[in-house]
């Protein structure tokens, strides 16, 4: 089993979703995030005032899947959430050593 | 907190011996006043003045021509009680509660949305209770000391608590012989001093003590606000004017700048310089907001700012026109030229930020509003379309600078640009109405009561008099209040402290001074 988790930029969480579920991915978690990268901040002026706004937001998606279908979600997650532009974000992937579903106590493949 | 309480009402005693003996002392016309008090009709005559008489000069020139009229006038003189217009006292109610609405919730909001989020309450509590605080000192002692009798400086004690005042009493307007009630005048002129102490909040926001802003608050109205009041819009009214001697003993009654000819429509000096100059002082003396220049102190609801803005603006109506006390053409004009010189003010502001930093931005429309509002209240019932065109235009060009390049230059932290917008642009409005009251640039020019003619091209002092009488006008608020605030704050330095703990400037004074948080999410 691998852990996904993925920054993206906030408006293309919807078809990121709709792309993992078509691979098969049965559920995410998602999480509204800030950060920075090489995409850098902005200036935000308020009369005479200058503000450098580092930190951008963005949205952190992550996802439980099975070593079967890890390459394809991470191809989903790349295709759909790719603008060509910098500031697209990034995918990290992780072992995962263990799941538990709680409501019946399944683990491993099972409780994905 | 009862000590704090104790003090407070201790202060506001002292405020109102102190200002007994500066009026009885210091004021050598003031007991004169009353032996020339028009005999029967309107009791405490008193309003804004589009009408400054000519200086005495002018007039002389003139004393041959109008001896018809006067005469005329002689014949018809009304025996008859005041009779109040209805039409009139309708109109004035609406223009008070449209005044109110500019306070709360206007300036409320339009200050509220430029604070960060911790401090959004006591910025509107701020507003809301220096509001209630002036509407109480107004009627205990404000109105009296203002409009309340003769005097170069202030007002009489007559009628503290408004004493004598009654459903009948009448007060003046700019027409002989149409009055409206006194108690309409009186809560009329209410709303404006409270408006004017309520401006200087934005100056000082986010690091004053809330007991520190209500005795200071008492203090500066006192001293300031009231004598500005006086000295500008206190006369006896049109109907004691009838020839050159009457209109001599009405100048000698009248405010001290009211005699000079100063015009001010509806507050340029008496409200916004008044309160930018008191604004600016403060910020110096309070010092700036831990982290300003290094920390993001940006707007936390811009939103509510443009709420904010689109009240004034439409409460400005009731402000600007209102000070006409008629309603008849002459606020129909102060009505056109405040939507015109405002919405002129939004796009010169708009462009100028544009050119300058790039973008055109929600808060520069909103602030563009609110400094043509601001340079529009003089002039507004005394220029015409095209005075009121260009006032607006520079406006929106010179307040924008006011907040970017004289900011930077004067140094204050003035926290939401009280001096930047509101003294920057009360000076330029009326200096410009000395130029664009001119009947040759299609201004209404003075009235002149002698001769019973408003507008006659013969009674202007001409531009440069006029932009001269204007400046002392203008140089007399920022003396005054510069003086007032300085020494306000340094009584109440010693009596409360001014600044509020650097903690407690930290976690925001939403919680740490009112208990309480304007957002729960």
């Amino acid at each position: 089993m691998k852990l996904i988790t993925a920054i993206i930029k906030p408006f293309k969480l919807d078809e990121v979703r709709e792309a993992l579920s078509a691979v098969g991915v049965q559920g995410v978690t998602v999480t509204e995030v800030k950060g920075f990268g090489r995409q850098k901040g902005h200036t935000e002026l308020y009369r005479g005032a200058e503000y450098v706004v580092d930190f951008l937001p963005k949205v952190k998606i992550e996802a439980a899947v099975s070593d079967e279908i890890v390459e394809r979600a991470i191809e989903a997650i790349q295709t759909s959430a790719r603008t060509g532009k910098i500031g697209d974000g990034k995918i990290f992937i992780y072992d995962l050593q263990q799941a538990m579903r709680i409501r019946t106590g399944e683990t491993g493949n099972e409780a994905l | 907190m009862k000590k704090l309480l104790v003090m407070l009402l201790t202060a506001g005693a002292l405020a109102l011996t102190s200002a007994v003996a500066v009026a009885q002392g210091g004021d050598p016309s003031y007991g004169g006043g009353a032996t020339s008090e028009p005999a029967a009709t309107a009791p405490a005559a008193a309003s804004p003045a589009p009408a400054a008489p000519a200086a005495a000069v002018e007039m002389k020139k003139e004393e041959a021509a109008p001896a018809a009229a006067a005469a005329e006038e002689k014949k018809e003189q009304p025996p008859a009680p005041p009779k109040i217009d209805k039409g009139d006292t309708a109109f004035m109610y609406a223009a008070t509660i449209m005044v109110i609405l500019m306070t709360i919730p206007g300036l409320a909001l339009f200050y509220g949305g430029l604070v960060r989020s911790k401090n959004m309450l006591s910025v509107l509590m701020q507003v809301f209770v220096v509001f209630s605080l002036i509407t109480v000192l107004w009627v205990v002692y404000g109105y009296t000391l203002a409009f309340g009798g003769a005097g170069a400086i202030f007002g009489g004690f007559d009628k503290l608590f408004l004493s004598g005042v009654t459903a009948e009493s009448a007060a003046a307007t700019f027409t002989k012989e149409v009055y409206i009630p006194e108690l309409t005048f009186i809560a009329f002129q209410g709303t404006f001093a409270a408006i004017t102490c309520a401006l200087i909040v934005g100056a000082y926001a986010e690091r004053m003590k809330f007991s520190a802003v209500l005795l200071f608050m008492v203090i500066w109205f006192t001293f300031s606000y009231i004598p500005m009041a006086h000295m500008v819009w206190y006369w006896d009214g049109p109907d004691a004017i009838k020839d050159q001697a009457t209109l001599d003993a009405v100048v000698a009654n009248a405010g001290w700048l009211w005699a000079k000819g100063a015009l001010d429509f509806a507050g340029g000096t008496v409200v916004h310089v008044n309160a930018g100059v008191a604004g600016l002082v403060a910020a110096y003396v309070l010092g700036k907001r831990i982290g300003y220049g290094r920390e993001s102190m940006a707007p936390h609801s811009l939103t509510l700012t443009m709420v904010g803005a689109a009240l004034l603006w439409v409460g400005w109506f009731g402000f600007n026109a209102g000070s006409n006390l008629e309603a008849n053409g002459v606020a129909a004009f102060a009505f056109i030229n405040t939507i015109l010189a405002t919405a002129a003010a939004v796009l010169s502001w708009m462009f100028a930020e544009w050119m300058v930093k790039g973008k055109p931005s929600m808060l520069g429309a909103a602030s563009g509003a609110v400094a043509g509002l601001v340079a529009i209240t003089p002039a507004c019932g005394f220029v015409g379309i095209i005075g009121a065109l260009v006032i607006g235009l520079a406006a929106g060009v010179i307040c924008f600078w006011g907040v970017t390049g004289l900011k930077k230059m004067l140094g204050a932290d003035d926290a939401l640009d009280v001096f930047g917008v509101h003294g920057v642009g009360g000076m330029l409005g009326a200096l410009l109405t000395g130029v664009f009251a001119a009947p040759s640039l299609g201004g209404a020019g003075i009235c002149n009561y002698v001769t019973n003619k408003c507008g006659d091209p013969a009674d202007f002092p001409g531009i440069g008099a006029q932009v001269w009488i204007q400046f002392q006008g203008v140089l007399t608020a920022i003396v005054l209040s510069t003086v007032v605030t300085l020494v306000a704050l340094m009584i109440v330095k010693m009596v409360t402290g001014l600044r509020v703990a650097e903690e407690e400037e930290r976690e925001g004074l939403d919680t740490t001074y009112h208990g309480e948080s304007a957002y729960k999410f």
